[in-house]
């Protein structure tokens, strides 16, 4: 589900029939539109007003109502992510064994917020709720890779890692 | 499983994954074969056996042998001593923290002792993925039993006695819930799953459908037949992705099986499950908010009634329970409702799940007979607070719950309570706090966390939410008043008697718990502009002491701003204007030179 296919920040003609075909095809085009929403971040990797407009026109209800779901679900999102998305889980767990420091030192050494991307496109950053690794906590995820017990000091070398 | 003389269990949940348990079963079926030990010994993926601390847990049958924190490279050793010699490997045994003793089977573990494993009865133990385990190990039998030989009115009347309360959050007799879908008469009606697990620090139902996602679809069909509803819904995180797969794997499978579909099991009756993906909002864990997210919109709750007993899912009847209150009921229906009413207190029956983290020795998923008292939990089953240091608080019942504290220790748990005590049941997470942790600043963290989830629909909820986080942001700054705190109080107040919902109305729950009980910290932050844990980085200096500094550079080396100068062997500096008070130097520092004031 999570897989971002295409993070470059380019919206494929390709994706659009691959999207089309996919709503084509649903038995019941009533209430589908989370599904929907699902396929096309899995296709285009983020939801820009283009693709919300796309979705809109064929599921044939009004682009406010579109926008009004993709704003509402934090899993959602209308920025690109970076090749490397971050995600520092801020559960209850993690969060008392120190990860907003880890937070910090990301936001710092990365100098975006949470939700932003790095100017190069290749990291960016969000806070996530509970990724069910409490063992592990605090637990950062990059990409599909999982760095349990992260301390902030690690967090330079983990960087390090993809450069 | 009979022709195999061993059989090793690996920990396939989520946390142990990540450690990177799929590489030691690789390793061990590897090893397995150069020995030529194939076909005697049995290697599993297994749901999570809960001692998430250790992890990843390899386990061996017949004789329980428990070996912790596994790495794939320890596939060998465990293949070629315990499997081969017979000799176990007395490193990867677990110590049990107080003694230091090894143990060598699970059974005898302190955090096995205590606990009943009712709804995780079959977590560790099978092959999610495989339909006979779940079937060797009696399952849908339940179904059978209710299909061939119970009328809907008497499955209802079983889960009814039984007493079996929703484990989700509310509480709500589950058999009372049934019996309204049942009695409203319709052409369609609807069973849902709600497996929006959202509350953080929780992740008790993700072990279930993870470890054993067959009596949750065994339930949703008993559930059909109870209530006269021939569709199921499950509505799920799109980020459990693990779960969502083995989820899919066991619907498909029941399928193949005739467990699932039209006429099952020759009676007539059919039953069909659908999944749908819920997109990360905490609000739809509430049952109307979670109806209009299936149906492709919004997750804003409505108010109740109408309950969706009568209008849910496109109007129509609708059942939702929560997953682990799924997966009481086939044993329920096996055992007996007496057998079941038998375990727990007065009004709350049954075992319950708990995700329990934080500051404990072992963190993990465990279920406990309901009226087991918090000091057991804690301290016999969780190991202690960690590090020696002291208990301060738990907190329960995630964003809407409350903490309690050493005073409450004793109180058995169970639904009524916790409620009388400030918190609540809520889905069972339970996050332990020491010494270091500073309450204003829990309450401000699930402030955040409702402000950020709330919906917007009402305005106590919008609005009161984002103020009580702003004043609480400005105690742990150091910037609030003595009016703030009576403030927070009448506010919390406010919300909790207006909110339209759930989620708002125990939103100032983490407030109101523990603004009376750390009244003096409360008080610390306004008037003495301290943080008496050490926490609230605004309100902290680093010093380093002359006395204790030896020069060891550690110090400097860390600290990722360069705020610390000195030379080698000699008394280091912070620069207390570069300094961004990260406590780096504080956590490196072996000689207590550096102190937080």
């Amino acid at each position: 589900m999570a897989n971002c296919v295409s993070c470059t920040n380019k919206l494929s003609e390709q994706g659009f029939q691959k999207l089309e075909q996919f709503i084509d095809e649903l038995d019941e085009k009533n209430g589908a539109l989370i599904s929907v929403l699902h396929k096309a971040q899995e296709i285009f990797g983020y939801l820009p007003r283009e693709v919300q407009q796309f979705v809109a026109k064929k599921l044939e209800i009004p682009v406010s109502k579109v926008y009004g779901v993709v704003s509402f679900y934090s899993f959602f999102t209308m920025i690109p992510k970076g090749e490397h998305p971050i995600s520092v889980c801020m559960g209850t767990a993690c969060y008392v064994r120190g990860a907003e420091k880890v937070l910090n030192e990301f936001k710092r050494e990365l100098n975006i917020d949470i939700g932003e991307t790095t100017k190069d496109g290749k990291f960016s950053l969000d806070a996530l709720r509970c990724v069910g690794a409490c063992g592990l906590a605090p637990v950062v995820l990059i990409g599909e890779k999982v760095y349990g017990r992260v301390t902030p000091d690690q967090v330079k070398s983990i960087l390090k890692e993809f450069e | 499983m009979s022709k195999y003389k061993m059989h090793v269990l690996v920990c396939g949940g989520t946390g142990c994954l990540s450690s990177n348990s799929s590489q030691i079963v690789d390793n061990i079926k590897k090893y397995l074969k150069e020995n030529g030990m194939e076909n005697d010994v049995q290697v599993l993926k297994t749901g999570c056996f809960g001692f998430c601390e250790k992890g990843p847990i390899v386990k061996i049958l017949p004789d329980n042998t428990f070996y912790v924190q596994v790495k794939p490279e320890d596939a060998e050793i465990i293949v070629k001593e315990h499997l081969v010699k017979g000799r176990k490997v007395e490193r990867l045994l677990y110590k049990e923290p107080l003694t230091n003793k090894s143990i060598e089977d699970s059974k005898h573990m302190d955090f096995y002792k205590k606990q009943m494993r009712v709804a995780l009865r079959n977590c560790g133990f099978i092959d999610p993925d495989n339909i006979d385990e779940y079937i060797a190990r009696d399952g849908y039998q339940a179904l059978g039993k209710a299909l061939t030989e119970m009328t809907p009115e008497t499955v209802i009347e079983e889960v009814k006695k039984s007493g079996l309360r929703g484990r989700g959050g509310g509480g709500f007799p589950t058999g009372l819930k049934w019996e309204f879908a049942h009695k409203n008469k319709a052409d369609q009606k609807y069973v849902v799953c709600n497996a929006d697990e959202g509350d953080p620090g929780a992740f008790m139902d993700r072990s279930i459908l993870e470890g054993d996602p067959h009596s949750v679809v065994e339930a949703m069909a008993i559930c059909g037949y109870a209530i006269g509803a021939n569709k199921g819904l499950v509505y799920i995180r799109a980020e459990y992705p693990l779960a969502i797969q083995r989820l899919r794997n066991a619907i498909k499978s029941a399928r193949e099986y005739g467990l699932l579909g039209k006429d099952i099991l020759g009676t007539g009756f059919d039953f069909d499950i659908e999944i749908k993906y819920g997109a990360g909002a905490f609000v739809c864990g509430e049952e109307t908010a979670l109806i209009h997210s299936m149906e492709g919109g919004r997750g804003e709750p409505t108010t109740k009634p109408p309950f969706p007993a009568e209008s849910g899912f496109w109007g129509k009847p609708t059942n939702v329970n929560n997953v682990e209150t799924f997966a009481n009921i086939p044993v329920i229906l096996l055992k007996g409702a007496d057998w079941f009413s038998s375990i727990g207190t007065e009004k709350s029956k049954g075992t319950k799940v708990f995700a329990l983290a934080g500051k404990i020795n072992n963190v993990g998923l465990i279920e406990v007979p309901m009226g087991t008292t918090l000091r057991e939990v804690i301290f016999d089953i969780g190991g202690g607070i960690k590090n020696g240091k002291k208990f301060k608080a738990v907190q329960t019942g995630g964003p809407s719950g409350g903490c309690l504290t050493e005073k409450d220790l004793d109180t058995p748990i169970d639904f009524d309570n916790l409620l009388a005590k400030g918190s609540m049941m809520g889905s069972g997470g339970m996050i332990v706090m020491d010494e270091d942790d500073c309450m204003p600043s829990v309450a401000k963290f699930y402030l955040e966390f409702t402000e950020d989830e709330s919906c917007g629909k009402c305005t106590p909820c919008r609005v009161g939410t984002k103020r009580l986080s702003e004043i609480l942001t400005k105690i742990t700054e150091g910037k609030g008043t003595m009016e703030d705190l009576q403030t927070l109080k009448t506010l919390s107040q406010t919300i909790k008697d207006t909110a339209l919902c759930g989620l708002g109305q125990t939103a100032p729950n983490p407030v109101l718990s523990t603004i009376e009980t750390f009244w003096d910290e409360y008080v610390a932050h306004v008037k003495e502009h301290r943080c008496p844990a050490g926490q609230c980085t605004a309100l902290l200096q680093y010093k380093i002491l002359e006395e204790k500094c030896i020069g060891c550079t550690a110090c400097s080396r860390v600290c990722p701003v360069g705020a610390i100068s000195g030379k080698v062997k000699s008394t280091h500096v912070i620069d207390q204007d570069k300094c961004i008070k990260c406590g780096a130097c504080y956590d490196k520092c072996k000689f207590s030179a550096i102190v937080r004031q």
